[in-house]
């Protein structure tokens, strides 16, 4: 992993409120990914995880506050300018929202169609490109989301995001309803992702494997509703062994017992 | 009464005005935000082809059944009246001038409504749940232009045509009704038909099904756009969409109604038409 610290941040937020309702999932939330590094965010159901995330990709307005990409003010963005600047930024959706009525081959081209790819040979070749990273065969591409399976989705949903060759990879919850042969494919991705193209993670997860695999800092969010008013809901932001030692019993009550086994089954 | 006692309907009162002001607007900016949409550019022909298929094609039988029926219970039912008054000669005028005018528009709308606004309705919010909608963000399209834009070009066209449609199905059905089952003499029924109905009556027919089929679009799509979570939600972005869509066509028809008669009249100061009564 290369931090390039002489780089504005990838991404940055900046006392980031999102109330829906009555209720506050989150409340004055500083954030900031550097480039290069892959940050998970983990936390209790509830705490605002993949909120943070959808405010990150500007897909959920925030009530207030103020979020950068890469230097730049998202607010002062044109909307032409920040649709495409938006291309700079990849998402894996949980249940990786294929298109239902697209084939697989329409459905990792539906980015470069869009963002003004014309040429079909070289749509055809991206398309295989990225299906075959994501160790998906070119056989696949006239088959439809329904025909496949859930792993193979997640992989085509990857495989559709990185077709525009993001430089920050959104990940929510990547491996959830996975088995663990899937689960663990998906980290491998996500790990040669950053790898082969120095592609920016934020990943949401619950999975500790996938944490302790692919995290190189950990975010932990804590639900606003049980936090006093001058608590900050960020409770941690380190990596993995700054959070093996970390003694806050509310980092402890969600990771303790399950880290702990996580890491000798691994070991 | 006390005032607490009129606390309870005064907030209702209140509560009911404010969800159907913030509706309306609600519906008036995604009107917009599809305005807008469309002014950037017209929908690619693979997308749009297949939405014109689903809404226009497969909606024929649909629509050629009510007109069918509707074009022969209006001879039954008017046959019955007019005999009375020794006027059956006149059916035609009657069955031709209530189709074009009122009944045509408006029944084929309300069928639509059903099959095509409740169809998209359920879809976009499927696609909503499922964060496909989000999708076609995350990848740099514009949702509205992708998904709506389409479905209102589509409705907007072919609610008319099948309007169309749905006129000469019951005109046709409620000429050979009249005239094979209720022995009315075929030259009449056209010529009273040819008589009384002018091509301004077919004509606000056509607009009045232009302005229903913007209705039902905007109506479903922004429905669909705005589902609730789950298949709960859904189910009943569907169903508000078909009763919204309903109410629009209903309300629509009226101001149109008396619009168009207005205007009529200020033409044609002295014409006399079945479609006016003299009223406006």
């Amino acid at each position: 992993m290369s931090v390039r610290n002489s780089q504005p941040p990838a991404l940055q937020l900046q006392n980031v409120s999102c109330v829906f309702g009555r209720q506050k999932v989150l409340w004055n939330l500083d954030l900031t990914i550097r480039q290069g590094e892959t940050v998970v965010i983990v936390g209790e159901s509830g705490c605002g995880k993949s909120v943070t995330m959808k405010v990150m990709m500007t897909l959920q307005q925030p009530t207030s506050g103020r979020l950068h990409w890469f230097g730049q003010d998202v607010d002062e963005l044109s909307a032409a300018k920040l649709r495409q600047q938006r291309l700079r930024l990849g998402y894996l959706f949980q249940g990786a929202a294929l298109f239902d009525s697209l084939s697989i081959f329409e459905n990792v081209a539906f980015g470069l169609r869009h963002s003004g790819e014309t040429d079909e040979a070289k749509i055809y070749d991206t398309v295989r490109d990225r299906l075959a990273e994501v160790g998906l065969a070119a056989d696949i591409m006239p088959k439809f989301p329904s025909e496949i399976s859930g792993g193979m989705q997640k992989r085509v949903g990857l495989a559709r995001a990185m077709a525009l060759a993001p430089d920050v990879m959104f990940y929510d919850e990547p491996t959830t309803g996975l088995d663990p042969v899937n689960s663990r494919r998906i980290d491998d991705l996500i790990l040669s992702v950053r790898d082969l193209h120095g592609v920016t993670g934020v990943i949401v997860t619950h999975d500790l494997r996938t944490v302790q695999r692919v995290a190189d800092r950990i975010v932990m969010l804590y639900p606003r509703a049980k936090l006093q008013d001058h608590e900050s809901q960020l409770i941690f932001c380190g990596t993995l062994e700054e959070l093996k030692q970390n003694t806050d019993p509310r980092v402890m009550e969600y990771v303790g017992d399950e880290l702990t086994t996580t890491l000798r089954q691994s070991a | 009464m006390t005032s607490s006692a009129l606390r309870a309907p005064i907030s209702m009162i209140g509560q009911l005005t404010h969800g159907f002001f913030s509706a309306f607007g609600g519906l008036l900016v995604f009107a917009w935000d599809m305005l807008r949409s469309l002014k950037r550019g017209l929908p690619r022909r693979h997308v749009l082809v297949p939405i014109l298929h689903e809404i226009g094609v497969r909606s024929v039988p649909v629509i050629l059944v009510t007109g069918t029926f509707i074009g022969m219970v209006l001879a039954v039912q008017t046959f019955t009246q007019f005999k009375q008054m020794h006027m059956e000669s006149r059916l035609g005028a009657v069955i031709t001038m209530t189709l074009v005018s009122e009944l045509g528009p408006v029944l084929a709308a309300t069928m639509l409504a059903g099959r095509v606004g409740s169809a998209m309705a359920a879809e976009l919010g499927t696609m909503r749940v499922t964060e496909q909608v989000h999708a076609i963000s995350a990848l740099g399209a514009d949702p509205v232009a992708y998904l709506v834009v389409p479905r209102f070009l589509a409705c907007v066209t072919l609610i008319p045509l099948l309007t169309a449609i749905a006129d000469v199905t019951g005109i046709v059905a409620g000429w050979l009704f009249s005239c094979k089952v209720l022995g009315i003499n075929s030259f009449d029924y056209w010529m009273y038909a040819e008589q009384f109905v002018t091509g301004w009556d077919v004509m606000a027919g056509l607009v009045k099904s232009l302005f229903f089929g913007c209705a039902i679009a905007i109506i479903a799509c922004r429905q669909g756009f705005h589902c609730g979570a789950g298949s709960e939600g859904v189910g009943r972005a569907a169903t508000q969409s078909f009763v919204y869509s309903f109410i629009a066509i209903l309300g629509v028809d009226f101001l149109l109604t008396v619009a168009l008669n207005t205007t009529y009249y200020l033409i044609w100061p002295n014409a006399v038409s079945l479609a006016v009564t003299g009223g406006w």
